[in-house]
């Protein structure tokens, strides 16, 4: 079993992308991974308390098919993506930073963020709790 | 066909990927070594993901089919 953690940059802060993120985190987690999430501008955005559950959009490419199919299997009771990581991080060792230069660029206050954030850092920080482990960038 | 008593079941049909996973890992945290975990999920990835969620964090998967659809694994938990 890999030692090292799994660590994701996110970037992006649409709904799929945030979506597929937090199955690769909660994927990790189950298999008793530790997780590293660094959060970067959009996807940093969308872990504002006000922002957290409003409808984010998706990725250019869903088009209106990806739209349509994504609202069904919502319906059909796929949970949104804050909740699969809010289960994730129940589960596991999940640490979630935002990225302190985009908090300076969005003008965001560490009060502003969800409590599924776990504190600031910097670049440096991440690399050093990363290890050897891999890094996705989302 | 085995007769020893299942502990828990986890009843995660209609569930995507990977919260049938995920709340196997929840529940198994929850029994004494030796116990067994039932899960019923529907998602078609589940096979292999259980397979390998097994091998991987060293609870045995000691049954698994399926029937009308619905996958049915058991574990014990290491």
């Amino acid at each position: 079993m890999d030692d090292e953690p799994l660590n994701l940059v996110l970037f992006s802060g649409t709904e799929d992308r945030l979506q597929a993120a937090a199955v690769m985190a909660s994927g990790a987690a189950a298999l008793g991974r530790r997780v590293n999430i660094f959060l970067q501008y959009w996807a940093l955005d969308a872990f504002r308390k006000e922002r957290i559950s409003a409808s984010l959009g998706l990725a250019p490419e869903a088009g209106e098919r990806g739209a349509t199919l994504i609202a069904e299997a919502a319906k059909a009771g796929q949970q949104p993506w804050h909740a699969t990581l809010r289960v994730a991080k129940e589960l596991g060792e999940m640490d979630i930073q935002a990225c302190s230069l985009s908090m300076d660029v969005l003008k965001i206050e560490e009060e502003d963020l969800d409590p599924l954030v776990d504190g600031v850092e910097g670049v440096t920080a991440f690399f050093l709790n990363a290890g050897d482990g891999h890094i996705l960038f989302i | 066909m085995s007769t020893e008593q299942i502990a828990q079941v986890v009843d995660a049909k209609g569930l995507s990927c990977p919260m049938p996973i995920v709340k196997t890992a929840q529940a198994i945290k929850g029994l004494a070594s030796g116990q067994l975990l039932e899960v019923l999920a529907t998602d078609p990835g589940s096979v292999k993901d259980f397979t390998a969620w097994a091998n991987a964090t060293g609870n045995p998967l000691v049954e698994h089919g399926e029937e009308g659809g619905v996958f049915r694994f058991v574990l014990r938990k290491k």
